[in-house]
């Protein structure tokens, strides 16, 4: 563990607090919070891979240091947005409990001794919505990797466009994908990590940009939500329905992944890119 | 009954409409002369519909823009001075929720592109209710690419709920599909013209409304999600729609106050389907002057010009801040 990592989590990180005892939802194995943080949140006994917060992600994967950018861009409230809580009111609890100051966590880092680019999306945080924040995060990191010629890691978790921010959210959309599509252009390489769950506008958007997409085991991911499709059709969808091995099948990506041969697998695929950025 | 607001606020004055056709035929049979009859009645219409649509909620302005009679994209497209339609997305199928072709408007030859729902309930059901499949965005794709190399501006007519929420979408990759034509619209070399005609929900309106001039009818309405959709996924009960519709911030007035839109286009009272041929000459008026000013500008320059404006929106500074962990 990085010694930057500690400080860095929140306070519902289970790891937080080593002697917190967390249940699988899965197969109902109760487990010790030190444990699951040093099984990289998969449970032991049946595999279920819980949802990861961005520093314990970004420690997994990166060497060691991570110089992180953009840390200091947080959002206004532009619709003066409040139902049963303010919107500010919304984000201030949301950054209290998580520790993040956004969705995304942006910066570089080295993967298998390759400098990149690395993005990483939080469910934590407003379901790991797009807001303006993330959006301007998101196109910040990658014109940077295109100014220093760098690879870039996108781990997406994001129920889509934030609706706090109404339209200026989902515009988010169209400047991620501009700013992916000039990095592309110039010749650099994106990888997109696909991880529980990711839909709507972030799935439209930057994530299925990609020029390499890798799932983890049995995440969610689609661009309309289970129960709208539901409620559309007036039917129930099969359980395999929009998990990363249904998505594999249909050809919409390119690996399905466990998380602890996650990092190998993205230094292998870098090591191809390496010779020309 | 309609579950239409504005449609059962139109039955009364449809009543009246018919009063004062039936007095002005008996005028015109009849030596006696019931102008006067017919000018009371025509005033008193006046009065009341202005009273009914003189000011709109946000939410009357949702069943405005999916009042059954609003011009759709094709009223738009047939008054162009030509339009030859192009199918399919070469992979699948046709979706007939997106139309598009060349067209020549006001004698400039433009590639035109726009989701339509249908007039009737066959036609919606033919179209799917204006909800585009993957194969919808990728012919707009497929046409947007053909424009951008032959040099055609392109023009778009936005109108839709939003994309098709259902089983086949999702197999063939609708945010695939949609990413990619968000990136095709980014990248484009020739000048867009977006139109917000109706209703624009969410990205698979936006998906079609990347543009240099964004513009938008009156009482037309542009959210990050529909208010059902909003009210679903916030509070779980799509029964609030009419509270999402007021916060969401989706009326015309609103998107110009934030730049999402560059020019608004008034409606009549009581809306565009009131008097539908004049607005959509006035609307195409607006179009072909909006792409005489692109006109001039260079490919890389309108390409750079689009990047720097959607780069600018809802921009929090963070260039340039970095701190270490």
């Amino acid at each position: 563990m990085p010694d930057w990592l500690p400080a860095r989590r929140g306070k519902e990180t289970p790891a937080a607090d080593a002697a917190l005892w967390t249940k699988c939802p899965k197969c109902g194995e109760v487990l010790y919070g030190r444990d699951l943080a040093a099984n990289l949140y998969v449970c032991p006994r049946c595999g279920h891979h819980f949802r990861m917060h961005a520093y314990d992600r970004i420690a997994s994967v990166a060497d060691g240091e991570f110089v992180e950018i953009g840390r200091e861009a947080v959002s206004n409230d532009p619709l003066g947005w409040s139902d049963k809580k303010t919107y500010p009111a919304k984000l201030a609890g949301d950054r209290e409990k998580s520790g993040l100051s956004e969705s995304v966590v942006c910066g570089f880092a080295k993967i298998g001794g390759h400098e990149v680019g690395l993005g990483v999306m939080d469910f934590h945080f407003r379901g790991g919505t797009m807001g303006q924040v993330t959006g301007e995060r998101v196109a910040l990191l990658l014109e940077e990797c295109r100014r220093r010629k760098l690879p870039c890691v996108l781990f997406t978790a994001s129920g889509g466009a934030r609706m706090e921010e109404g339209m200026l959210a989902l515009v988010q959309l169209a400047k991620t994908t501009a700013a992916v599509t000039r990095f592309m252009e110039d010749g650099n390489f994106l990888l997109v990590v696909l991880t529980d769950p990711t839909t709507g506008g972030v799935a439209a958007s930057f994530a299925f940009q990609a020029d390499v997409i890798v799932a983890e085991s049995k995440a969610m991911i689609g661009f309309a939500g289970r129960r709208v499709i539901e409620q559309t059709i007036r039917q129930r969808l099969p359980d395999q329905f929009q998990t990363a091995e249904f998505l594999l099948d249909k050809g919409a990506i390119d690996m399905v992944v466990d998380r602890p041969a996650l990092k190998d697998t993205i230094v292998r695929l870098l090591e191809y890119v390496a010779h020309e950025q | 009954m309609s579950n239409n607001i504005i449609v059962e606020r139109e039955k009364g004055l449809l009543h009246l409409e018919r009063r004062i056709a039936d007095l002005r035929a008996a005028s015109a049979a009849q030596p006696l002369d019931m102008s006067d009859e017919v000018a009371a009645l025509e005033q008193k219409y006046r009065e009341i519909l202005s009273e009914l649509f003189g000011t709109l909620s946000p939410w009357e302005k949702v069943h405005m823009a999916r009042h059954p009679a609003r011009p759709t994209s094709l009223d738009y497209i047939s008054h162009f001075d030509r339009f030859d339609e192009l199918h399919g997305d070469r992979h699948y199928r046709d979706d007939p929720s997106i139309v598009g072709g060349f067209a020549l408007l006001r004698g400039r030859p433009v590639m035109a592109l726009g989701q339509q729902r249908g007039r009737d309930t066959k036609e919606n059901l033919r179209r799917n209710f204006g909800m585009p499949a993957p194969e919808g965005y990728r012919k707009t794709s497929r046409l947007a690419k053909l424009a951008s190399r032959l040099g055609l501006p392109i023009v778009t007519f936005v109108d839709t709920k939003g994309a098709d929420p259902g089983i086949s979408s999702e197999e063939h990759a609708q945010s695939e599909a949609i990413a990619t034509c968000l990136a095709t619209f980014t990248a484009a070399r020739v000048p867009i013209v977006a139109t917000i005609i109706g209703e624009g929900g969410s990205g698979g309106a936006l998906a079609l409304a990347i543009a240099d001039r964004v513009i938008m009818l009156e009482h037309s309405t542009y959210s990050v999600a529909s208010p059902e959709g909003c009210a679903a996924i916030l509070w779980s009960d799509a029964g609030k729609a009419e509270e999402a519709a007021a916060r969401l911030k989706l009326t015309s007035d609103d998107l110009f106050r934030f730049g999402i839109v560059d020019e608004i286009v008034p409606e009549p009272l009581g809306g565009a389907h009131r008097d539908p041929v004049a607005v959509v000459d006035r609307t195409l008026d607006v179009v072909d002057a909006a792409l005489t000013s692109l006109s001039a500008l260079s490919p890389e320059r309108l390409a750079e010009e689009r990047y720097e404006k959607y780069r600018r929106m809802g921009e929090r500074r963070a260039e340039g801040l970095k701190s270490s962990v």
